[in-house]
């Protein structure tokens, strides 16, 4: 598997270097792909809610006035927030033939994001019919991660978004996943201070190779 | 020469899917394998390739509706043939009289046109077709070896991608005897490489489960000794001048609450030497060495069952006395298992106790993602040659650094110990 830290990339910018190498791993011109990146201030939809705007809680015009841009996406889920300080991963990973099941890849980017937080003596875990990685903060469930994902013929795009030093104020733009009763969270606010980036990529990928059973050692 | 579209399975434990777009209309041409419309379910979207050439004419079901797995949700004709197909009930069923399968992948044909066509979907045929027996995803090579020793796949705990079963593991099953273990469920399944047992019940062995501890201890130990390729130096040390000079401060610190130890004292001069030589306080982030600004010193602490690593945070911030606390605060709380998470996390170097045990020395292995490890040995009368070569009898102790070569050379540790060493046997009164 081939892991990429990207670094600060434009959401758009992403979209299409997602598009190329999803064309490019259906045609079995390269190996499975782990992106790891973050985008500026954005806010994307997904397919549920792609000609719905409710759970986005400002206008276009007061979107736009603090940089924040609002993308239609191809992904599964509701709508969500990316922005500095967030670790996104976009696998592009062949699932074909033998791991044809969209439950399983979805139960396995939690396993991955699980134990990747843990590290940090983080204890995550899964809600049931609520996908992401939640925490129990304050007898209140969390997000510290959410997943979305796209597949085309079997191959993965789109993927998850930890919130490692999120500015969380930031959320207060929409409503996350279109979930109203539960929180937001980041792991700088679960610890009491800031991680850096590579160490939680250094996680990431750590985890990801040993879930998805591709370590490259 | 009608080929109905079906929702397709996609997963084991999903029944139905919603249609969320279509991406072509009635009346469109499509091709085999040009995306045809999207389908979401749990948290993904997947674009759904037209299992047939020819006209899409018919849309059975409408965006945003929930159908069933293996619902017919449109009609693919070939141009001339655009209206007979379109009458028919929204799902298969088998009163319809057609030729429908509901256990077909996406697109069954309906007509002597399938040949060239099922032959184009034997791989996903294929990788259904064990759906029928048990729930895995298999290879046709593990498949092949099933049928041949007559094991039933669903009965092996997979440790190949999401969990399928590989050569290695039905290899290993068959050589078991085809010890049956309980397949484990999606959502709790470790993707951790899974064992076959090489004991089982009944013989003369006790098998005991580890302790979440234990597998976290192995988990890192394995980790730790694949990561780094360790090296050790070991360097002796003469403990007389720090041991007067304990003995002369102890009442004052214990005066104060705190228990003035040798791993104290040695936490203290570590710290000084961290600060001398930061390739001690570092990681390996990929091609890049990260260089830790914050000193968090994490102590080894033993418990009846396994171990625990405290940490100091921001040990070079703390006085001796601050030190002291620190250790006996964390071993303790370590010891009555109330520590909280952060307390055993984010540490950048680890000094460790193999002497309380009687060992002269210990090689630890490193503490990810950390380079360097200490290692503490017994402290006790040992004869020593002092000044003028005369013979004495000195407390010393040997410390030993294990340390990742990838980023420290023998000559970076030599330097290392070298200042730790001089640190501590002429450890100023002024530190204490």
């Amino acid at each position: 598997m081939d892991v990429k830290r990207l670094g600060l990339v434009g959401y758009e910018e992403a979209l299409a270097l997602q598009q190329t190498l999803v064309e490019q791993r259906q045609r079995g011109e390269i190996d499975d792909q782990l992106l790891l990146l973050e985008h500026p201030h954005v806010i994307t939809l997904g397919v549920k809610t792609r000609n719905d705007l409710s759970h986005v809680l400002e206008s276009p015009q007061s979107l736009a006035a603090q940089g924040v841009g609002v993308f239609e996406t191809g992904r599964g889920g509701d709508v969500t927030y990316h922005g500095p300080g967030q670790l996104v991963g976009y696998p592009i990973v062949d699932l074909n033939p033998d791991r044809r099941d969209v439950h399983r890849y979805v139960r396995d980017l939690e396993e991955v994001l699980i134990r990747a937080v843990a590290e940090f003596g983080i204890g995550a875990r899964r809600l049931d019919k609520l996908t992401g990685i939640w925490v129990d903060e304050a007898g209140r469930d969390a997000k510290l991660a959410a997943i979305g994902v796209r597949i085309s013929r079997w191959v993965t795009s789109h993927g998850f978004a930890l919130n490692v030093n999120t500015d969380l104020s930031r959320f207060g733009l929409i409503v996350p996943c279109g979930i109203t009763d539960k929180g937001v969270t980041s792991m700088e606010r679960l610890l009491g201070h800031s991680i850096p980036m590579a160490e939680v990529e250094t996680a990431v990928t750590r985890q990801f190779e040993a879930v998805f059973g591709l370590s490259s050692v | 020469m009608a080929t109905n579209v079906v929702m397709p399975q996609m997963g084991e434990s999903i029944a139905e899917g919603t249609i969320v777009r279509w991406i072509k209309k009635v009346g469109d041409q499509v091709d085999r394998d040009e995306p045809l419309f999207e389908i979401s379910t749990d948290k993904v979207d997947a674009e759904i390739p037209s299992p047939g050439a020819g006209v899409l004419t018919e849309i059975k079901v409408k965006e945003g509706e929930t159908v069933a797995v293996n619902a017919v949700v449109a009609v693919i004709g070939s141009a001339s043939a655009a209206d007979a197909a379109s009458a028919g009930p929204a799902q298969a069923s088998p009163s319809s009289g057609r030729s429908e399968m509901p256990e077909a992948a996406v697109g069954q044909p309906e007509t002597e046109n399938r040949k060239p066509e099922a032959e184009s979907r034997k791989p996903e045929a294929e990788s259904r077709e064990p759906e029928a027996g048990g729930k895995q995803r298999t290879s046709p090579l593990v498949r092949r070896i099933a049928r041949e020793h007559n094991v039933d796949v669903s009965q092996i705990n997979g440790t190949g991608i999401s969990g399928r079963v590989t050569k290695t593991d039905i290899l290993g099953f068959i050589e078991g005897g085809g010890a049956v273990k309980a397949a484990p469920t999606p959502a709790s399944r470790p993707a951790a490489v899974q064992h076959v047992p090489a004991f089982k019940a009944g013989e003369r062995v006790e098998i005991v489960p580890m302790t979440i501890m234990r597998k976290k201890i192995a988990e890192h130990m394995v980790t730790s000794a694949r990561t780094s390729p360790h090296v050790y130096s070991v360097y002796e040390v003469d403990f007389h001048h720090l041991s007067k000079l304990r003995e002369k401060k102890k009442q004052e610190y214990e005066r104060n609450g705190a228990k003035l130890s040798f791993t104290a004292l040695i936490a203290k001069a570590t710290v000084d030497a961290i600060r001398a030589f930061p390739f001690a306080n570092a990681s390996i982030d990929g091609d890049n060495i990260v260089y830790k600004k914050d000193i968090n010193l994490g102590i080894a602490v033993a418990l009846d069952q396994g171990l625990l690593v405290p940490v100091i945070r921001n040990a070079d911030e703390k006085n001796l006395l601050g030190l002291s606390r620190a250790i006996d605060d964390l071993a303790t709380r370590a010891r009555s298992k109330k520590l909280s998470p952060e307390e055993v996390q984010g540490g950048t170097f680890t000094i460790t106790n193999p002497g309380i045990f009687g060992a002269v020395y210990g090689l630890p292995l490193i503490n990810q993602p950390q380079v360097a490890i200490l290692g503490v040995g017994a402290i006790e009368k040992r004869v020593v040659v002092v000044e003028n070569d005369a013979i004495a009898i000195h407390p010393t102790g040997h410390i030993s650094l294990g340390y990742d070569h990838r980023l420290i050379d023998g000559a970076d540790a030599g330097r290392f110990l070298t200042y730790l060493k001089q640190r501590l046997e002429t450890f100023d009164e002024s530190w204490m």
